[in-house]
């Protein structure tokens, strides 16, 4: 069973499925987390603001995207951010928009969902005495955000932020269903091209997996190392 | 009096003049303009039309008619530069991706009829073919009633799916039919026995057969689900100034003698990655649009 | 914006002939659920076997725990379906294989076991850390009067543990249903394939899928709802009553 199976087909084109596939992957990945912490950083903070309503419109946002599966998600915004491009700009027709940053703005959406909930418990595991300080010093509300409270709270956060970004990682492989090409996008383009199904899904599988427990070790490493020193 | 009234007309004329030739640029001509580039929408595996090759780079059939309306796109607007963008579409997403302005051009094997028109425009057909099925010679599938209840394949979002999806309840079939995302990933399901049958345009059906590993294990059904359909390149609705320059454009490849080498280039000759020749020299109902370049959804109209 | 709206489309006929597109969105509807069902009995149960494995005194046992977690979740969802799909049936011997590949619903099972199997890690390292924050009390008594290691289990240690671990257990009770979605690769056309074919079908696209947002937030609101109503039912006063 095993003799038919041709393993060198993943030689043949390893270059495409890296340097094509993985840096698609991994660019995807790593700019999606830091946008993704960033707008649900701000979710955060309009949740734990005081103002009714600004909470009330990110915790809405925050159960919205937490409801709808990914999948839709994805097909939802590659057919719909050119629209949003051209309201938000005013143009005369829908805004170009190519698969690259269509799928960026996507995760970032998305991800702020889920990165915007660790962020706020981040935020409320700092006990009150420090904003209370803070204030008392006569610090604003920013700078008491800006020097105290977020650098406490993502470095109390940073394990969990990373695991979450490792299951962003994961996800990114969700971009197949548009054709477009990231890691297993690339391999499964190789895969029925040539009939190969077989190779170079397990192959894609153990790559994936290798990365994630690499990943995931690495975290688990940081985690015991910041809770000596806390 | 009379001359004032002369001055004013050649005036107003003037003015139309500058109007029109101000208009013209408006839509999509304008944004290539603008942003000196143009995005294709391409195919992975639609083969020799738009597909991938061992470099993963799109070549095809539709992908050289689309170069040639790339020229004369950049013609028409004087450009010096045009940067050609690739974004690879499956027959799923096509449609929305150009209703909002992802691509410009959809260069691939997409059956041009009026259900689709009211959502996308296409230039010239550049091609005609029917919807047939594939199955291997070993499970004896002669008609379609032989499908009675098997699984069956086709690509989500083509013309196929809906004919055998209307095949099958008008029939009473009882087909258990499933999606695929593309038609190479199609193809394989048939290849592994995981459908009896593939159900797609003929011509695509010929060369993933041609291409696979075993070509004489696989029949191409008879019977067929449509009469031989035109397929065009697609463009946005309602942009009637991008159309014109992309019929001329295509009508001077057909009527010029230049758009039969192309095509003879991909289905009488050898084509990569697998040097296959899939031996279709050009149809007498083709030859006759190429003469009369042609951009009807009408099968009939074709004959 | 040059987009034809019709939001009659919900009531135009289907190609399919079984009756409108609002009755093909709720087939799809009815498939998600029935998928993600399975999945979740799959998920709880061998969850379960592996979130007890994990707090077992037995070295083999945590390690087996383990390598199970890491294997499932280190693994994209997609990959792992396409593994269970794709790739497996040709592993096996051609005729187990074949057999496989033909069965009618292929796509149902592999994607309630696939997605049952993703889950189930998930749900063992949740229901792992809900038995380690028990105070060892419980266990230490429970050997005390007499109870052997399984008995332990099922009379002490689980019934604390999942009444813990509820709240999560509802959010990856949400997932379930949201991955199910995943399917679509593998040619499963529950609610989200069934809003793509009307999509693709009708080319009505932001219809379709306005539906399917729609459709997804009520079960999440359903299911969210019947969940606190559960956990007030179950809640043992006095003791771990919720939050």
């Amino acid at each position: 069973m095993f003799s038919t199976l041709d393993f060198d087909v993943i030689r043949r084109s390893i270059g495409y499925l890296f340097y094509e596939g993985m840096t698609f992957t991994l660019t995807l990945t790593a700019l999606s987390a830091l946008g993704g912490l960033i707008f649900g950083t701000l979710i955060a903070l309009m949740r734990l603001s005081g103002y009714k309503l600004l909470g009330r419109i990110a915790g809405l946002y925050v159960d919205f995207m937490r409801s709808l599966p990914l999948v839709l998600v994805i097909f939802w915004f590659y057919f719909l951010v050119p629209y949003i491009g051209q309201w938000l700009t005013g143009a005369s027709r829908p805004i170009k928009v190519g698969a690259f940053s269509s799928s960026l703005i996507t995760f970032i959406m998305f991800e702020a969902a889920y990165f915007s909930e660790i962020m706020r418990a981040g935020i409320q595991s700092i006990s009150k005495g420090q904003p209370a300080a803070a204030n008392a010093l006569g610090m604003t509300y920013s700078q008491t955000m800006r020097y105290v409270v977020l650098p406490q709270a993502f470095r109390n956060m940073l394990p969990v932020l990373l695991t979450q970004t490792i299951v962003l990682f994961q996800d990114t492989s969700l971009v197949y269903v548009l054709s477009i090409t990231d890691f297993l996008g690339a391999a499964s383009k190789v895969a029925q091209r040539d009939g190969r199904l077989v190779e170079m899904y397990l192959f894609a599988a153990a790559v994936y997996f290798t990365i994630s427990c690499f990943a995931s070790w690495g975290v688990r490493r940081l985690q015991a190392r910041i809770s000596i020193v806390r | 009096m009379k001359r004032s009234y002369i001055i004013g007309l050649a005036l107003a004329a003037a003015l139309g003049a500058g109007q029109a030739s101000a208009q013209e640029l408006t839509g999509t001509l304008k944004n290539i303009k603008d942003t000196g580039t143009i995005t294709l929408g391409h195919r992975d595996s639609s083969i020799p039309f738009s597909y991938l090759d061992d470099n993963q780079k799109p070549i095809g059939y539709a992908m050289d008619i689309c170069m040639k309306i790339v020229d004369a796109v950049k013609k028409e607007l004087k450009l010096d530069k045009l940067e050609v963008k690739l974004n690879p579409v499956t027959s799923a997403t096509r449609i929305p991706l150009m209703a909002n302005g992802t691509i410009d051009l959809e260069c691939g094997s997409t059956t041009n009829n009026a259900e689709r028109q009211k959502q996308v425009w296409f230039t010239n057909t550049h091609f005609l073919t029917a919807s047939r099925y594939v199955s291997k010679k070993a499970n004896k599938i002669n008609t379609i009633d032989d499908l009675k209840g098997k699984s069956v394949v086709s690509t989500a979002g083509t013309t196929n799916i809906k004919q055998l999806t209307e095949a099958n309840a008008a029939r009473n079939l009882n087909i258990n039919i499933i999606p695929a995302k593309d038609h190479a990933e199609a193809f394989l399901m048939v290849e592994t026995d995981r459908a009896v049958a593939f159900v797609m345009d003929d011509i695509l059906l010929a060369s993933l057969v041609a291409g696979s590993k075993a070509p004489d294990d696989y029949v191409i059904s008879k019977d067929a689900f449509s009469k031989p359909e035109p397929y065009g390149i697609m463009l946005r609705k309602d942009d009637a100034a991008f159309k014109k320059v992309v019929d001329a454009a295509t009508a001077a490849l057909y009527t010029g003698g230049e758009g039969q080498k192309i095509y003879d280039k991909w289905f009488t000759q050898k084509v990569p990655p697998k040097n296959l020749n899939l031996n279709t020299p050009i149809s007498p109902e083709l030859k006759n649009e190429f003469a009369k370049p042609s951009d009807s959804p009408d099968p009939d109209s074709y004959k | 914006m040059n987009y034809n709206w019709n939001w009659h489309i919900f009531f135009e006929p289907n190609p399919m002939g079984t009756g409108t597109y609002l009755d093909m969105l709720l087939s799809g509807l009815w498939l998600t659920i029935k998928t993600a069902l399975l999945a979740w009995i799959i998920a709880l149960v061998a969850g379960s076997f592996i979130g007890v494995l994990r707090t077992l005194p037995s070295n083999t046992a945590q390690w087996i725990g383990f390598l199970y977690v890491e294997f499932f979740r280190n693994m994209p969802l997609l990959v792992q379906l396409f593994l269970w799909f794709f790739v497996l049936p040709e592993l096996l011997p051609r005729a187990a294989g074949l057999w496989l590949k033909q069965l009618p619903n292929a796509p149902f099972w592999t994607a309630a076991i696939g997605v049952g199997l993703f889950m189930s890690a998930r749900v063992a390292v949740q229901l792992g850390a809900g038995i380690a924050s028990l105070p060892r009390g419980q266990k230490q008594a429970a050997t005390a009067l007499g109870l052997t290691t399984a008995q332990t289990y099922r009379y002490v240690l689980l019934p604390l543990a999942f009444r813990i671990v509820l709240p999560p257990l509802t959010s990856e009770f949400l997932n379930t249903i949201k991955n199910t979605a995943v399917a679509i690769t593998i040619g499963l056309i529950e609610l989200t394939g069934q809003a793509r074919s009307m999509q693709e079908f009708s080319f009505q696209v932001f219809e379709a899928f306005t539906a399917a947002t729609v459709i997804y937030l009520l079960i999440n609101f359903i299911v969210v709802t019947g969940m606190r109503f559960l956990e007030r039912r179950v809640a043992i006063p006095g003791y771990i009553s919720g939050k």
